[in-house]
């Protein structure tokens, strides 16, 4: 407990845009660009009164081109800037999957560790809206198999508020998901929050039966359903991973150890991903440990349903997390 | 027989019934049963020893009067031959 | 080698019940004949097999409910050599180290894969947990029952094997053998008391977590079965003497004998009851901690036969000398604490089992019949019974038989 635990309350967009606000203040090389972050305000409305606070010249309106302006981005970056890249969401960030994997993460290497790539790259992640397809899908995972770069994944208002000036701070690019389900999210946050650590996951309930581990928008569902189980004399331990890369895995193989089982729940695809990459780490590490096979939850491997229905079908859900760990457990 | 020859001799069959039982605690006018923690069928067993070692057959409706190691040697010195 | 699963037999199956084997470990199987019979919600279908071979080994046996997807059987096509040597095919004894179903095509080189004069054994499913565990603890898998999805044994299941192999080898030194020096002894009590203390621990936790449980209780005139005893062991020299927990565990096993459902276990989330009675005697040590081995077959043995076993499992029990099957085969259980002057037992019912039968003392009682009140030494049974199995209408008709029973001990 803080001496003087003056909290405020606000949303995740908010704390979000406080973090934006922060850094601009802090910081007259740091600069946000993107589609309409300016005059629109952010289509997700995270940078609402930036551009009237900031200027034109710190809120940068840009055309509608991902490739040129996440290039402009690394270009800055490489001459001495902090800027900070909007890309609305994450499907349309493979637009500029060029320049993030040919260019941010690999000039550093290319260059003989001449030149850093201090860029941070927000974008809007996951489905669940209503917005069919071609914005809707969880890519996170994809970044997170790629060197060079480092994968933030907030799930909690804290995080919101506390990543984005430590990324900033990092050398090298930084990708920061934002789960667009979480912009409305609302709770409490101590008034002088600050940055917080990118490189650890946390327990956010403890637990002894049973480790789920998961990220940004499904630690909820996590949460909701380790509630559940608890009813039922079932201990879930809760693992946010808030990082995919680089994946704290001293933080889950511990819990593994400790609860002998566990589930990942990963709103992307099951083949190829993040929660694939975590089952495999758990095998390498924590084997022996294993009481019963690693399960996962992950989306249905469709493009995105609009339908709300088929949507939510498709979406990783609280029910199916309590259904599998009660099958796991056998009870 | 002697009165210290039963004693002995119960405290053999006693130890063969309840090995872990510490017989050296058990004083004249303990209550056998419960000091040693010896069940139902422990006694029926230690009963039994006791017959086949000094002869003397106990009939149930004898139990009651055997609480103690000390009604245990009267009871057995008046019977055994 | 093709894996013959549990088909889908509709968009909504998700398990089945294999009700019957139409073939059996080496017959020869082709395209469309019908190998197994599988129950599901919508009836009773037959099963179809899509290969043409031999079939090698079958994995699910008649009985079991399985999910859709579950590998059933295994075919091999023909020539190929078995990976298991089915008992029941005669050739087998006389070619001892050649796989038995080799056909007279195979190639030697093809056997290499077996061990020579070893038969290949079946995989037991162990969770690595487990494994470590038990090779931590010392326990032979073969030996342990798992409890897991298709039988897989987990961490659980060795812990219960660790606790019984203890409980076979309680440290109760025999008279003729040297004394052991106290200061050797304490400790190895000890660590005996741990291991059994975690045992009991981890089938009690698993109880009361998983099992709802269901009392009921009823207090029982014991008047005329202790004037019956009495007057039996009058009769009898001591070492034939019957005590009345006999005639109470022999009116368990004919009281079951009209309640079935309570005599069995509670396993993949259906009731199993077992035609045998083996009863499981709650028998405390000294030394702290409890084991419950079984007294098999108890209803087909008499009051005299049954006294027997109870002494010779007492005393082996004393002497850490119980037998597995002893220790595993229990298919209901009976607490009796009547020694202690307790009055009521309420039990905690060890997992499969689906119900513990719980006795006090018989204490002299004041007890209303036909309208008199007179003094009667009266017994208060208790059953403790799950609720997924049973329900208090069959506990009910089970104490009731019990009463009836333990009102005629003669005809016991």
């Amino acid at each position: 407990m803080k001496e003087n635990p003056q909290m405020i309350r606000l949303t995740y967009r908010e704390a979000v845009r406080e973090a934006i606000r922060e850094a601009l203040r802090k910081d007259d090389r740091v600069f946000l660009m993107g589609e309409d972050v300016g005059r629109y305000g952010g289509c997700f409305a995270v940078s609402k009164g930036l551009l009237q606070e900031f200027g034109p010249e710190r809120i940068r309106d840009t055309p509608l081109s991902e490739s040129a302006f996440v290039g402009a981005g690394i270009g800055a970056a490489m001459g001495g800037m902090r800027p900070i890249v909007e890309i609305m969401t994450v499907n349309f960030s493979l637009l500029a999957a060029d320049q993030i994997l040919n260019n941010a993460a690999t000039i550093l290497h290319m260059s003989g560790g001449q030149f850093n790539i201090p860029l941070v790259i927000r974008m809007a992640t996951g489905g669940g809206r209503q917005v069919a397809a071609q914005h809707s899908h969880s890519l996170e995972g994809w970044y997170a198999h790629i060197p060079g770069i480092k994968v933030l994944t907030p799930a909690t208002l804290e995080d919101a508020r506390g990543m984005l000036w430590t990324a900033l701070e990092d050398p090298d690019p930084v990708l920061i998901f934002e789960n667009s389900n979480l912009y409305n999210m609302e709770g409490q946050l101590p008034a002088d929050a600050g940055p917080v650590d990118i490189d650890r996951a946390r327990v956010r309930r403890p637990g002894s039966d049973v480790t789920i581990i998961t990220y940004s928008a499904s630690l909820f569902k996590a949460l909701d359903a380790a509630e559940i189980l608890a009813r039922e004399g079932i201990d879930a331990e809760v693992i946010d991973l808030r990082t995919l890369r680089p994946l704290d895995q001293e933080t889950f193989l511990a819990s593994v150890t400790k609860t002998h089982r566990a589930v990942i729940v990963d709103e992307g695809w099951r083949s190829g991903s993040i929660s694939a990459e975590i089952a495999a780490r758990i095998m390498e590490g924590a084997f022996y440990e294993l009481d019963a096979p690693v399960e996962r939850i992950c989306s249905v491997e469709v493009p995105m349903p609009y339908a709300k229905h088929l949507e939510q079908a498709a979406l990783p859900q609280t029910e199916t997390i309590v259904t599998t760990i009660k099958r796991m457990m056998h009870s | 027989m002697t009165e210290a020859q039963i004693k002995e001799t119960i405290f053999k069959v006693l130890g063969r019934i309840a090995p872990e039982a510490q017989l050296d605690k058990l004083a004249l006018n303990d209550n056998l049963r419960e000091t040693l923690d010896i069940d139902s069928f422990d006694y029926l067993q230690f009963l039994i020893g006791l017959n086949e070692e000094l002869g003397v057959e106990i009939p149930e409706a004898d139990y009651g009067q055997l609480t103690t190691l000390a009604d245990l040697i009267r009871y057995l010195s008046a019977r055994v031959r | 080698m093709a894996e013959f699963r549990m088909p889908s037999l509709g968009a909504d199956m998700k398990a089945g019940t294999l009700v019957a084997w139409r073939v059996k470990p080496g017959d020869r199987v082709k395209r469309g004949d019908i190998i197994a019979e599988v129950e599901t919600e919508k009836g009773l279908v037959e099963v179809e097999v899509f290969e043409e071979g031999v079939v090698d080994q079958i994995f699910v046996q008649s009985g079991e409910k399985v999910p859709v997807g579950t590998v059933l059987a295994m075919i091999r096509p023909e020539g190929m050599p078995a990976a298991s040597a089915p008992p029941e095919v005669p050739q087998a004894a006389v070619k001892e180290h050649v796989p038995a179903e080799a056909g007279p095509e195979v190639k030697p080189g093809l056997e290499v894969s077996h061990l020579p004069g070893q038969p290949p054994e079946r995989r037991i499913r162990v969770s690595p947990l487990a494994r470590k565990l038990a090779a931590e603890l010392g326990i032979d898998l073969s030996t342990v029952q798992g409890t897991g999805p298709m039988g897989a044994i987990e961490r659980a299941d060795v812990e219960r094997a660790a606790a019984k192999r203890l409980a076979e080898k309680a440290p109760t030194p025999s008279v003729s053998e040297k004394p052991v020096p106290p200061t050797m002894e304490k400790p190895a009590a000890t660590e005996f008391q741990i291991g059994m203390r975690r045992a009991i621990a981890a089938a009690m936790s698993r109880s009361n977590r998983e099992i709802p449980h269901y009392y009921l209780e009823t207090r029982i005139d014991m008047s005329r079965a202790l004037r019956w005893l009495e007057a039996e062991n009058q009769r009898r020299s001591i070492k034939e003497r019957l005590l009345p927990a006999v005639l109470l565990i022999k009116a368990v096993a004919r009281a079951l004998g009209e309640v079935p459902e309570l005599n069995g276990y509670w396993i993949d989330d259906r009731l199993q009851p077992q035609e045998a009675i083996h009863i499981g005697f709650a028998i405390s040590l000294r030394q702290g901690g409890l084991v419950v081995p079984a007294i098999h077959h108890v209803d087909l043995k008499s009051l005299d036969e049954l006294m027997e076993a109870l002494r010779d499992l007492i005393t082996r029990v004393r002497a850490g000398r119980l037998r597995s099957s002893e220790m595993t085969d229990a298919t209901i259980t009976v607490t009796n604490l009547g020694d202690l002057g307790v009055e009521k037992v309420f039990g905690v019912i060890y997992p499969p089992q689906v119900a513990l039968v719980g006795f006090g003392k018989i204490t002299e009682q004041p007890w209303a019949e036909n309208g008199m009140i007179g003094i009667r030494p009266v017994l208060t049974a208790t059953l403790a019974a799950d609720h997924r199995a049973t329900d208090g209408h069959q506990g009910g008709r089970f104490l009731e038989a019990l009463n009836r029973y333990l009102q005629e001990a003669a005809k016991l």
